[in-house]
């Protein structure tokens, strides 16, 4: 017989095994994407998989030699960046505006927003290309921080109003008792004490900038393609240059894979959309 | 604070969200009516719904539908029925929890074209593929997943990128689970499902509904799998409206026909978006 | 000279009425209380004075200027929370100076204002901490501490002291009474605690269902209440009240019938005609136990013991219960059958709306 101790260790041995098993599965993919970028060719189509090799550089220098790597790179962080910082500008304050002086319509404000987001790119992909070329920001980067912004909006506003929505209101108020004009209240007061909900909400924006693919193939060619688009190019189905497309894709998504796991704890903090109280 | 102050901080976001939806909306409409080939420009009279009557009865438009109703809805079980079973396994600490939670979310950082194409060529290709390999190693032959089950692929992909996501939401919520009261239902004789059952699961009725809303937006939206994977072939197995549409556009060059198309999924969207809109703003506290 | 007057408040929430015509003014350097049951309007009327609420009509005036449309910055209130509200991310210090800092107040003056608040209020020790490692007695202190370096025109309380035990309670509440005296500001208080309300007040205005039941000092309130809701709701125990079921005349006095006995009650006590129908009142404090000659008699159903006390709640013999404060050690038992006399000066009466329309005692008699 176990002893109650004993029966607690042993369930928490086989959660946590079961729990690393599935982790490993779901990480499978990207681990071999990894892997295989240091393979060569032959290697990278070898049955069965080869695991132990003499790992090569090569095929990352064949990658910014083919496809130039830095400049989509820095596309990405361009338009990613770039668009998240302006949409926060254009929403924490109607956030702030809706969570602090709700009115009967903010309800509806914020669910019309949301509905927006629900518009699917393809129904207006021709007006947006069109309007594209005729103001001259096909394959520009302006053109898709344009798009980015808009297009994440909602859901920026949408996290931030929860966001602030929690916080508590007598601490605004004591703000202003104490001489706090609207300014001072969102600068030293508001901001300061959302920082994390409006980084959480800063990086699931960088996230899905960095890796929307709609917009960017259909509106960048050579100059303003960001990464997305770049691996599309390796898609091609006439040979198998996996080693290389490995080592494409495995610069394409460190970058954010990196972040991101840096950037974990924020983020788990954050998305919560106002659905926990 | 003065109306016309929260006025003014919301005029931006109102404005140009405003714009966005408007102008496209109604160019699309236009487009929609009238004849508009890049092959044959110039040649731009009124035709009333003939382009919707094209579309409609493109032998690929039935399919679209179905199959983007069907990744939406295998794609939302999918992934919340594991999210929620993964969120509440990873809940309590135990050995390396924090490297396989990162290990978990780590698909959601990974981008679709990505994704597609790890799993188009490295896991699912029939001879040289992972599952390939295991399939032979267990003596059974290779499955050609793209050929022979386009659509189960597609879906395969898109959970896997989402999964982490709803998991991201669970955990976040899980966090501000009152632990008083699960140990005053243990106090009562509960065991872990019944608290899985009676207390989990309600708490996190509104981040499931913040999580079905959320990827539904996206899901209606998938584009990229299908473009760098299956090419929503063979035939029209793994075609959703979105691929449809950007055919027509962009391979086929009738912008008025892809323009019907383009409102048709504005209508879809609409319809799936007013029943969850509904619930899910029935959970927002404004 | 009026301070702080308020003429015909009303406000409206969406669908609730919640101020229903407020009139009141307030001179320099009084400590007002508001009491009044929960959800009567205390917090609204002070938050409106405060401008954190808009007024639906009336206007509010501070020292010879209309406030009503002034936003809350700029009215030169300070207001102490119930939560404390104080500023997480910020130090004890940094809370303290918040204000002064908005204000451009030059460094030095802030330092030198900072360091003799946080002096009197034993603060010194916490400066650098943030709100989130105090207590609870510390974080009021703070809360406190932040509303008076500002020197406000007027200090405005929202149950402050709630949220500490027993003991904190009474030190805090002590507190407040000397710094009241030092400062001389004029303070507005809301509490749900009589004791508070009684020991700080200099006056004390009673809310009822948005509206203002009566003004007056605490002595008054308890002593010459204008309408049973003002003289059930000071007092503990509460007022015993006893229906009078029949009134004969007499040359110089009434004679009440209360069903058990008939008590004696001189006429020229009663203001204007005497109604038909008539309720007496009497706290239990003006009740005694005697071993005979009592005015009605009745049979203990029980005894709370308080130790410096003794509520007996005691069944009289038409089944009505009252209850009379006895001494600590009277050697009394439930169902024990005992004799009350009843201090007549103290007695109040009220008509069938439930208005007073007896008169003090003492100022008959000086009359
Ligand atoms: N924002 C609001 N919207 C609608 N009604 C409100 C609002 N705030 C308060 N009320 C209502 O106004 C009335 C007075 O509220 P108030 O907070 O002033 O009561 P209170 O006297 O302070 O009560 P308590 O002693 O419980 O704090 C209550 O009935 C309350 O329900
Ligand atoms: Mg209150």
């Amino acid at each position: 017989m176990m002893t109650l101790n004993q029966q607690r260790k042993f369930k928490t041995f086989v959660t946590g095994a079961f729990a690393w098993l599935i982790a490993l599965l779901l990480f499978f993919p990207i681990f071999w994407m990894f892997i295989t970028s240091f393979k060569t060719e032959l290697q990278a189509i070898s049955v069965p998989p080869s695991l132990f090799f003499e790992p090569t550089l090569d095929n990352f220098g064949i990658v910014q030699e083919r496809s130039d790597y830095l400049k989509h790179a820095l596309n990405s962080v361009v338009t990613s960046f770039g668009s998240t910082l302006i949409a926060l500008l254009i929403g924490v304050p109607a956030a702030y505006a809706m969570a602090f002086n709700p009115t009967k319509k903010t309800k509806d404000i914020l669910l019309w927003m949301l509905s927006t987001k629900m518009l699917p790119a393809v129904g207006v992909l021709v007006p947006i290309y069109i309007l594209s070329r005729d103001y001259g920001l096909l394959d520009s980067r302006t053109g898709l921080v344009i798009i980015f912004t808009l297009m994440n909006l909602p859901i920026i506003i949408w996290m931030l109003f929860s966001y602030f929505k929690d916080l508590p209101k007598e601490i605004l108020e004591a703000a202003r008792m104490d001489g706090a004009s609207p300014w001072d209240e969102i600068v030293k007061v508001v901001l300061p004490l959302s920082i994390g909900g409006i980084s959480s909400t800063a990086l699931l924006s960088i996230i899905l900038c960095w890796n929307e693919a709609f917009w960017s193939l259909n509106l960048t060619a050579s100059e303003a393609a960001p990464l997305t688009a770049m691996i599309a190019s390796y898609s091609s189905p006439e040979g198998l240059f996996w080693a290389k497309l490995s080592a494409a894709s495995t610069l394409a998504c460190a970058p954010i894979v990196i972040f991101g796991w840096f950037c974990q704890k924020q983020l788990v903090q954050g998305l919560t959309f106002g659905a926990v109280k | 604070m003065k109306r016309s102050i929260t006025r003014l901080l919301m005029a931006p976001s109102v404005i140009l969200l405003l714009i966005w939806m408007i102008v496209p909306l109604s160019m699309t409409i236009y487009f929609s009516t009238i004849r508009f080939n890049l092959l044959y420009p110039g040649q731009n009279n009124f035709v009333g719904w003939m382009n919707f009557e094209f579309f409609i009865t493109d032998p690929g438009f039935m399919p679209a539908v179905l199959n983007t109703l069907i990744l939406l809805i295998s794609v939302l079980i999918i992934t919340v029925v594991l999210g929620v079973a993964l969120s509440a396994l990873i809940d309590k600490p135990f050995f390396g929890q924090g490297i396989v939670r990162v290990l978990l979310i780590s698909p959601f950082f990974i981008m679709p074209t990505v994704n597609a194409l790890i799993w188009k060529n490295m896991m699912m290709n029939p001879v040289y593929g992972v599952f390939a390999w295991i399939s032979q190693s267990l003596g059974l032959e290779p499955i050609d997943w793209l050929s022979d089950f386009p659509l189960m692929s597609v879906i395969i992909m898109v959970s896997w990128q989402w999964l982490p996501f709803a998991i991201l939401v669970f955990v976040t919520a899980l966090q501000s689970q009152d632990t008083e009261q699960k140990e005053a239902a243990q106090m009562d004789g509960a065991n872990g499902w019944h608290i899985f059952r009676y207390l989990t699961i309600p708490h996190l009725a509104r981040p499931i509904a913040v999580v079905v809303m959320i990827e539904t937006i996206f899901l209606l939206a998938i584009f990229a799998e299908i473009f760098v994977s299956t090419g929503g072939g063979p035939g029209y197995d793994s075609t959703n409206l979105a691929y449809l549409i950007y055919n027509q556009a962009l391979l086929q060059y009738d912008v008025g026909v892809a323009s019907a198309g383009g409102l048709f999924a504005v209508i879809l969207a609409n319809i799936v978006a007013f029943f969850l809109i509904r619930a899910v703003g029935k959970n927002l506290t404004v | 000279m009026s301070y702080l007057t308020i003429t015909e408040l009303q406000k409206h929430y969406d669908s609730y009425h919640a101020l229903r015509g407020i009139n009141l003014s307030i001179t320099e350097g009084e400590f007002v209380v508001f009491v009044g049951p929960s959800g009567c309007g205390k917090s609204t009327l002070l938050r409106t004075i405060a401008g954190l609420e808009s007024s639906s009509e009336g206007s509010i005036n501070l020292d010879n200027r209309d406030i009503t449309e002034l936003a809350s910055s700029k009215r030169d209130l300070a207001m102490v929370f119930q939560s404390y509200a104080l500023y997480p991310h910020m130090t004890v210090a940094d809370n303290l100076s918040f204000a002064l800092r908005l204000a451009k107040v030059p460094d030095s003056e802030i330092a030198e204002k900072v360091r003799s608040v946080s002096a009197s209020l034993q603060l010194d020790p916490l400066l650098d901490r943030k709100p989130k490692e105090l207590s609870g007695g510390q974080r009021q202190r703070v809360a406190i501490g932040r509303a008076i370096v500002r020197q406000p025109k007027v200090f405005l309380f929202d149950e402050p002291l709630s949220n500490l035990d027993a003991a904190l309670r009474v030190q805090m509440r002590l507190e407040l009474a000397r710094l009241h005296k030092k400062l001389g500001t004029t303070m507005i208080y809301v509490t749900h605690d009589q004791v508070e309300a009684m020991t700080l007040a200099d006056r004390v205005v009673i809310l009822n269902a948005g509206q203002i039941e009566q003004v007056g000092t605490p002595l008054e309130l308890y002593r010459q209440p204008n309408s049973r809701f003002v003289a059930e709701f000071i007092g503990t125990p509460k007022m015993n009240l006893i229906e009078v079921s029949d009134v004969t005349r007499q040359d110089e006095q009434l004679s009440l019938d209360i069903g058990v006995g008939k008590i004696a009650f001189p006429n020229e006590r009663i203001n204007g005609p005497v109604p038909g129908s008539i309720k007496l009142g009497i706290r239990p404090e003006h009740m005694h136990l005697v071993p005979e000659g009592g005015d009605i008699s009745g049979k203990i159903e029980l005894v709370e013991h308080l130790g410096s006390e003794a509520y007996t709640h005691i069944q009289l013999d038409n089944q009505q219960t009252i209850i009379v404060k006895a001494p600590a050690r009277s050697n009394i038992q439930d169902g024990q059958l005992v004799q009350i006399k009843l201090d007549l000066d103290e007695v109040i009466l009220f008509n069938e709306s439930d208005r007073v329309i007896s008169k003090l005692a003492e100022d008959v008699s000086h009359a």
